[in-house]
């Protein structure tokens, strides 16, 4: 029995940091601009099928393939908010909130047009097997990606609190008034912000695409749940939100062992739904 | 709110008599079942008006109280026996109790914040719908085959019924939207969407005013529901408690202009004939173009017409007096 939940507890971190990547890229855009990225669970999905056909069509490993994923989701995030996000960022609240979804369907469904909405895998690549230690199973491929997670969040951290564009990037998140008068070009630290967002979940894709199905409408529930994450966390926050993929992973693993499997997901949006009646701001925000 | 002036009544009711006309001269049935849809979607417009255009509540997870209003009638006529219009009213009272029980804790979150709790919870209601056996769990619910009458709700050779009973409905929900507008309550709701702070400390009730504008907005909704699993005699929660439906409803009303109370209509006669038609004309090679046009509408409309179709009306009609 403690082997098993051992088993169990290894599965819901290893899920869990996968969360925290996917959610630091939003949490970062919600953070500067206070709009919410409806679009970014399919921003993963283009990730992971930069990688997967990268792999099919030339053999270029998903390790190979990460850099290529972030410069390449980068390009798209910065062209979507100048040309898009950009143009309703004075409108009312309602056309921010619902801008993004529309992006959302749009990508999925050119998704769907030109690959079919079909599952795919990726073969064996260089991430594969499993390591067996103490009697649990760990897939190599969700170490990787959770030692991918921890070092994109520790660099997103020094990157915000030590180089002089983050710095203006947090106080913009901060006042966006000020930072203006300082001399903060804040139209470039949004597109940069939205550029940043969309590349880190980008690199979650190619992590991602190493040991789960490929498909168009795959966002959808990576998306809500990154939702979650980033207001558990507390928006606008790094630390937050890798606390909150952690915790929401190993919420989702315990709870479907021991209540019921099929409810994993209902037990992550009703802790969410319980933090932020009793705090808001969540669990790091100010 | 002002009052109607004549050429408002007389404009009302001949687009009124058109509507009764139209499924008489119209035989065509897919026709008349595009504007049942429109009537439908436009009542569920209406209903999230009353939250989010008049309160400022976005809702994204209208679906679920759709979804417990079509459940609650259909599970209340299969295992009971009881009639879909006793059903129909049983739903809306359940689906505003459960809106009582979410919208409480809720009553402080704004905006964004606001909006994916609402799509939180309208996740859980299908997770739980989807694997509940007493409710069918993921294959849903058939309706039993009863004769055809007004009293059991339940019509087979014609269309004709549901589209008066569907239009019916989408005109009591205007007058409940328009009695509140015009109400002392309508202020109170426009107040707390400008401001949770100023409208306290003017005396108003925040948290209880919230909760009624959810309330009514979910017994709306769910009614709409219940007609859905009348009409279409067969629910699952794959098809009525889909976020997609959710947004639909939002972007219905935003197109039309959230905050009045035509808009919503408006919207949905605009998006409703729209995505029928086209997913007739391109979706049935399942190459997923019908959903794709309709995404880029979505961002088109947000990016230029983020004021609504209604906004655009009224400044037309003010130019022509």
């Amino acid at each position: 029995m403690p082997d098993q939940l051992l088993q169990q507890l290894a599965d819901g971190l290893l899920i869990g940091l996968m969360y925290s990547l996917v959610a630091i890229g939003l949490t970062l855009i919600w953070g500067v601009m206070n709009i919410v990225n409806f679009a970014h669970g399919e921003f993963l999905m283009l990730g992971m099928f930069t990688s997967f056909w990268l792999f099919t069509l030339f053999g270029i490993d998903p390790i190979f393939s990460i850099p290529i994923c972030f410069v390449g989701m980068f390009v798209m995030g910065t062209l979507i908010y100048r040309f898009i996000v950009s143009k309703v960022m004075k409108g009312p609240v309602l056309a921010q909130l619902v801008v993004t979804f529309g992006v959302s369907i749009f990508i999925s469904n050119l998704a769907v047009y030109f690959w079919t909405p079909d599952f795919r895998l990726l073969p064996a690549t260089m991430l594969q097997g499993t390591w067996q230690i103490g009697g649990v199973d760990l897939s190599i491929p969700k170490v990787a990606a959770s030692f991918g997670s921890v070092i994109a969040s520790v660099s997103m951290f020094f990157f915000l609190k030590r180089t002089k564009t983050g710095k203006a990037i947090l106080a913009t998140e901060m006042d966006r008034e000020a930072a203006l008068l300082m001399g903060i070009n804040t139209e470039r630290i949004n597109s940069l912000s939205f550029g940043i967002g969309a590349a880190l979940v980008g690199v979650a894709g190619a992590f991602l695409s190493t040991y789960y199905y490929i498909y168009p409408q795959v966002g959808g529930l990576f998306g809500t749940i990154a939702f979650c994450v980033v207001a558990l966390g507390g928006f606008g926050s790094i630390e937050g939100a890798f606390i909150a993929g952690i915790l929401v992973g190993l919420a989702q693993t315990l709870g479907g062992f021991y209540f019921d499997p099929s409810y994993k997901y209902a037990i992550v949006f009703m802790i969410y739904l319980i933090t932020i009646w009793i705090r808001p701001q969540g669990l790091l925000g100010w | 709110m002002r009052n109607f002036t004549i050429r408002q009544i007389i404009a009302g009711v001949a687009i009124l008599l058109l509507l009764i006309v139209f499924p008489l001269v119209v035989s065509q049935s897919f026709n008349v079942h595009v504007m049942i849809l429109v009537f439908m979607f436009g009542m569920l417009g209406v209903a999230w008006n009353i939250m989010g255009g008049y309160a400022g509540m976005f809702s994204f997870g209208q679906a679920a109280f759709f979804g417990i209003g079509a459940y609650t009638s259909s599970y209340l006529l299969i295992a009971y026996g009881i009639n879909p219009w006793i059903g129909l009213v049983a739903g809306g009272c359940a689906a505003a109790v459960v809106a009582a029980v979410i919208g409480y804790p809720c009553s402080n979150l704004r905006g964004h914040y606001f909006a994916i709790a609402s799509i939180a919870f309208a996740e859980i209601v299908r997770i739980v719908f989807n694997n509940w056996q007493m409710v069918g769990a993921a294959e849903g619910l058939s309706l039993p085959m009863q004769n055809e009458s007004f009293a059991n709700f339940l019509f087979n050779s014609s269309k004709l019924p549901y589209y008066y009973i569907m239009l019916a409905f989408l005109l009591v929900s205007l007058a409940v939207s328009y009695f509140i507008a015009t109400s002392k309550m309508g202020y109170y709701f426009r107040a707390i969407r400008e401001s949770h702070k100023i409208a306290e400390v003017m005396g108003v009730n925040v948290v209880l005013y919230r909760l009624m504008a959810i309330m009514i907005s979910a017994f709306l909704s769910a009614m709409a529901g219940t007609f859905y699993a009348q009409y279409i005699l067969y629910i699952d929660p794959g098809s009525v408690m889909l976020l997609a439906t959710s947004v639909q409803i939002v972007l219905i009303s935003m197109l039309g202009g959230a905050g009045s109370i035509m808009g919503p209509v408006i919207g949905a006669a605009i998006l409703i004939p729209a995505s029928e038609y086209t997913r007739v004309a391109l979706g049935y090679k399942g190459t997923g173009m019908d959903m794709l046009i309709y995404g880029l509408l979505i961002t088109l409309i947000s990016m230029y017409y983020p004021e609504g179709v209604w906004k655009l009306f009224s400044r037309l009609g003010r130019k022509l007096k």
